[in-house]
C-alpha cells in the first residue's frame, strides 16, 4: 500500500506540488494524468526519493509503515529497485549502449541481493521471457541497438519487475511508441499487475490510455490533484471542469469545410528512394534500402490530405522528397504542373508555393535570431525583401493569434503552443499553396493541440491551402482531413475518403492500426454533454 | 572551485598581463634597449622593481614588453587559425561527404601526422627567424584545429529543424552556414580560442627560448628565460620571474576558458542548476 499524504515540492522556491494525496492500491493500475508541467513527473520521483537538487519537500509518502520522504539516502537506494520500479519514456536512451540485456537486468538483481551471476542471469532469462523477450529468439547477449524501440522497452519492463516490487512507476511508457507496439506494451503490464499483484502507477497525457488500462484515476494541474476517483466513475461524472475541458480537448473535432477543388496541386508520380546502408566489413559493398517505394497520389488544391503510418513505414522520407529536400532515384513529383527535383538550385518560384511546420516548437527556431526574422526568413524566395515587410511579418503573427509587439523577442519566450503558431506563421508569409505539417501537433498538450486544429482549419478557409497532414495519431487526422493514405513499408496500402477509411477499413495493417489505438468508451461519455 | 570564480580569476590574470601590454607601448619604467652595464644585476629597489639583469636592463620593463610580444604573436596565430579553419569546417559541414569535405579533413588529418613544435623550428630555420615567421608557424598548426571543431559542431546544427526550414526557404548552404551555423556555434569556438590562445604563448616561448622567435632587442619571455639560464645559481630570479609570466598567463587563460566553457554551455549550465 502506498499512500501519499499531503506532499509538497518546491523548487528554487517555486511551488511545483501542492498538497498531493492518492493511495495507490496494491495489484491495482493507478492513473495519473495532466498535461505537461503540471507535476506528474515530479510526484514519481518523490516517491523515489530522487527529486532534483534545490527542493525541498513536506507531507508523506508512506510506503506501508515507512515514510519514503524521511529515509537517508543509504536506505532509499535499498528501496529503488527492489521495492519501487520505474520505467521511463524514451527507451532508446534508458539503457546502456555497451551492456547486453542479460547484463542490464541481471544487475539490478546482484545489486539487490546476493546472488552469484549464474542465478542472476537465469533470473534475468525467466524475465525477459516473461516480457515477450524469450531467450531462443532474443538471446542474452543481444546489445539494445539490434532490438526495436518496443522491444527495448520490453527490456526496460523486465529490469523495472526483476525483483518483484510491490510498486512499478511507469512515466509515459509509450508515448515514444508507435500505436500497434503501444498497445503490445499496455497489454504486457495489464498482464504483469495481474499476475504479481503488484501496483502500478501510470503516468500518462492519454485520456484515451488510461480509461482502458486505470481503475482509479487522478487528475492533475498545475500540482494539485483536481480530481480523482475509480476511472469508471470519473469519465460519467467529470465533477471538475478541468477534466471536462482535458476530455473535451481530446476529443475535439474542428469546424472545417471541405473546399477541396478538382484541380490537382502536388502530384507524386511513382516516387523511388533509395538509401545506402552501411557497409557490411570493410572492403564490403554498401547496400541499399528502399524507403519510399512508387508511391503515387494527388493532392488537390484546398485539399486536407493525411497520410498515416508508424515510424520507419517512409512517410519522413518522402516529406523531404516533396520538399526539394532529398533526390528521388524513380518517379516524379510535380507541383502545380512545375517539376520538384532536390538540389540548393531549385526554383525560388516553386519553393514560394510550399513550407512545412516541423513536429518539435523548440528545435524549428535559430534561438539567435528574432521572432521578425525568423517569420521573415522565407522572403528569400521573393526578389528583394518587400518594403512592407514589417507589416506582412506583423499580420502573418496576428493571423495566427501572436500579438504583433512579439517581433522584437526571442524565441525562447514562448511556448510549446506559441512557437508552433509562430512556425505556421512562417509558413504562411509567402502565401503559399501547400503546406506540409509533419507531425505538426504531436508534441503539443491536448489543449493547445485543439486551439492549433482550430487555427488550422480557419486559415485553410481563409487562404484556400491544401495541407498535407503527416502524423502517427489517428484520431488526430481523422478530424482535420477530407482524405486519408496508409504508408506501410514505403508503399501506400490504402487511400480513401478520411470516414470511409476509418469506418470500414479494407486493408489488413489499416484493421491493425484502427484497433490498436485507445479510445475512450463511447456510453462513458453520456453525461459529459448533458 | 565555483565556475564562476575560475572565470573571474582567469579573467583577472590574463586581464593583467594584458594591460601590462597596452601600458608598454607608452609606457614602461626604464627603457628596454638600453644598456647600463653599471646597474647591472641590481636586487629588487625602487628604481628596479624586479631588479635588473645582466646588461642592466629593468626586468620589469622586459617583462611587460615581453607580455606584448608574446600576446601579438599568440592573437595573430589564433587570428590565422580561426580565419581560415572556421570558413573550412562550415564548407565541409555545408557540404558532408563531399570531394571537398574529404580533401579539407585529410589535409587537416595531414598537418595533424607533423609535430609541430619541430615544423615551426623548420619553418623559422628555413625563413630565418623572426617574430613573424614564429606566428605563422604557430597559427598554421591552429588551422586543422579550429577546422575540426568547427566541422564538427555544425554538423549536428545541420540536422535541426530551423536549418531544415531555412533550406524549405530555399537558402544555399553558404547562406545558412553564415546565419545559422556560425551564430550558434561562436561559443565553442570563443572557448577554443581561449584555449589556442594560450597554446600559442606557450609555443611562441619555446620557439624564443630557442633563438628562433623574436630577435634581440625585442625583449621576449622565452629569450629571457634562455638568457638566465647560464645565471640560474647565482641570480635564480632571472629566471623565476619570466617563468612566473608565462605560466601565470597559460593559468590565467585556461582558467578562463573553463570558465566561458561552462558559462556558455546550456548543458553544463542545467546540470549545475
Amino acid at each position: 500500500m502506498i499512500r501519499l499524504e499531503n506532499l509538497s515540492v518546491t523548487i528554487h522556491g517555486a511551488e511545483i506540488l501542492s498538497a498531493v494525496s492518492l493511495d495507490i492500491a496494491p495489484g491495482k493500475v493507478t492513473g495519473l494524468v495532466g498535461e505537461s508541467g503540471s507535476g506528474k513527473s515530479i510526484t514519481a520521483l518523490a516517491m523515489m526519493g530522487l527529486l532534483p537538487h534545490g527542493s525541498t519537500a513536506s507531507g508523506h509518502a508512506w510506503l506501508d509503515e515507512g515514510d519514503v520522504l524521511a529515509k537517508p539516502e543509504r536506505e532509499m537506494c535499498a528501496l529503488r529497485g527492489n521495492r519501487v520500479g520505474m520505467i521511463f519514456q524514451e527507451p532508446m536512451t534508458a539503457l546502456n549502449p555497451l551492456k547486453t540485456i542479460g547484463d542490464q537486468v541481471a544487475e539490478t538483481l546482484m545489486i539487490h541481493r546476493r546472488t552469484t551471476r549464474r542465478e542472476a542471469m537465469e533470473i534475468a532469462r525467466q524475465r525477459l521471457a516473461r516480457v515477450g523477450l524469450p531467450a531462443d529468439r532474443f538471446p542474452l547477449n543481444r546489445y539494445p541497438h539490434e532490438l526495436s524501440g518496443g522491444q527495448r522497452q520490453r527490456v526496460c519492463i523486465a529490469m523495472a519487475v526483476a525483483l518483484n516490487p510491490e510498486l512499478l512507476i511507469a512515466d509515459e511508457p509509450t508515448t515514444a511508441l508507435d500505436v500497434t507496439t503501444q498497445a503490445q506494451i499496455l497489454d504486457l503490464l495489464q498482464g504483469l499487475v495481474a499476475e504479481e499483484g503488484m501496483s502500478l502507477l501510470l503516468i500518462t497525457h492519454d485520456l484515451a490510455v488510461v480509461s482502458g488500462m486505470a481503475d482509479h484515476v487522478a487528475v492533475m494541474q498545475a500540482g494539485r490533484i483536481v480530481e480523482q476517483g475509480p476511472t469508471e466513475t470519473l469519465f460519467r461524472t467529470m465533477a471538475h471542469p478541468y477534466t471536462r475541458k482535458l476530455f473535451a480537448a481530446s476529443s475535439h473535432q474542428p469546424a472545417r469545410m471541405p473546399q477541396a477543388e478538382d484541380t490537382a496541386l502536388l502530384c507524386v508520380d511513382r516516387a523511388v528512394r533509395d538509401y545506402a546502408t552501411a557497409r557490411i566489413g570493410l572492403f564490403g559493398k554498401p547496400g541499399r534500402f528502399r524507403a519510399v517505394n512508387g508511391v503515387s497520389f494527388t493532392l488537390h488544391r484546398g485539399e486536407s490530405l493525411g497520410l498515416v503510418g508508424e515510424s520507419g513505414c517512409g512517410k519522413s522520407t518522402l516529406t523531404r522528397a516533396i520538399l526539394g529536400l532529398d533526390p528521388l532515384q524513380g518517379g516524379a513529383i510535380r507541383l502545380g504542373g512545375q517539376e520538384i527535383h532536390a538540389g540548393p538550385h531549385l526554383d525560388a518560384s516553386i519553393r514560394r508555393r510550399m513550407q512545412v511546420v516541423f513536429q518539435d516548437p523548440y528545435g524549428s527556431f535559430n534561438p539567435r535570431w528574432r521572432v521578425e526574422r525568423l517569420v521573415a526568413e522565407p522572403f528569400h524566395l521573393s526578389d528583394g525583401r518587400p518594403a512592407d515587410m514589417r507589416d506582412r511579418v506583423a499580420r502573418a503573427l496576428d493571423d495566427v493569434g501572436i500579438e504583433p509587439g512579439a517581433m522584437d523577442r526571442y524565441i525562447h519566450e514562448f511556448s510549446g503552443g506559441q512557437r508552433q503558431r509562430i512556425a505556421i506563421a512562417r509558413a504562411l508569409i509567402t502565401n503559399p499553396e501547400l503546406i506540409v505539417l509533419d507531425e505538426a501537433v504531436s508534441a503539443l498538450d491536448v489543449r493547445v493541440r485543439a486551439q492549433i486544429l482550430d487555427l488550422l482549419a480557419r486559415l485553410q478557409e481563409a487562404h484556400g491551402l491544401a495541407y498535407l497532414f503527416i502524423s502517427h495519431d489517428l484520431s488526430v487526422v481523422r478530424s482535420v482531413t477530407d482524405r486519408v493514405m496508409v504508408m506501410k513499408s514505403g508503399e501506400i496500402v490504402e487511400e480513401g475518403p478520411t470516414e470511409t477509411v476509418f469506418a470500414a477499413p479494407s486493408h489488413d495493417y489499416t484493421k491493425a492500426l484502427i484497433a490498436a489505438t485507445p479510445t475512450i468508451p463511447a456510453d462513458w461519455q453520456g453525461e459529459q454533454h448533458a | 572551485m565555483r565556475p564562476g570564480a575560475q572565470l573571474w580569476i582567469g579573467a583577472g590574470l590574463s586581464a593583467v598581463f594584458l594591460l601590462a601590454a597596452l601600458l608598454s607601448f607608452a609606457w614602461t619604467p626604464h627603457d628596454v634597449t638600453a644598456l647600463n652595464i653599471a646597474d647591472k644585476l641590481k636586487p629588487m629597489s625602487a628604481t628596479y622593481p624586479l631588479g635588473t639583469d645582466h646588461f642592466g636592463r629593468d626586468i620589469l620593463s622586459m617583462l611587460m614588453v615581453g607580455a606584448r610580444t608574446s600576446i601579438a604573436v599568440a592573437l595573430v596565430a589564433v587570428g590565422i587559425g580561426v580565419g581560415l579553419g572556421v570558413p573550412l569546417g562550415l564548407l565541409a559541414a555545408a557540404n558532408r561527404g563531399s570531394l571537398l569535405d574529404e580533401v579539407v579533413m585529410r589535409g587537416n588529418d595531414l598537418i595533424f601526422a607533423f609535430p609541430s613544435l619541430v615544423i615551426a623550428i623548420l619553418i623559422t630555420a628555413v625563413f630565418g627567424p623572426s617574430a613573424l615567421n614564429a606566428i605563422l608557424a604557430i597559427g598554421i598548426f591552429n588551422v586543422p584545429v579550429f577546422a575540426r571543431v568547427t566541422r564538427g559542431s555544425a554538423l549536428s546544427l545541420w540536422t535541426l529543424d530551423y536549418v531544415l526550414a531555412a533550406r524549405v526557404a530555399g537558402k544555399g548552404r553558404l547562406r545558412i552556414s553564415v546565419e545559422h551555423i556560425l551564430p550558434n556555434i561562436t561559443n565553442l569556438l570563443i572557448v577554443q580560442g581561449t584555449i589556442q590562445f594560450s597554446l600559442g604563448i606557450l609555443a611562441e616561448a619555446a620557439l624564443s627560448y630557442v633563438g628562433l622567435g623574436a630577435q634581440p632587442p625585442t625583449p621576449s619571455w622565452g629569450r629571457m628565460l634562455a638568457e638566465a639560464q647560464t645565471m640560474i645559481y647565482t641570480n635564480p630570479a632571472l629566471a623565476i620571474l619570466p617563468g612566473l609570466a608565462i605560466v601565470a598567463m597559460v593559468l590565467g587563460l585556461n582558467l578562463m576558458g573553463d570558465g566561458l566553457r561552462d558559462l556558455l554551455d546550456p548543458r553544463v549550465r542545467r546540470a549545475r542548476g
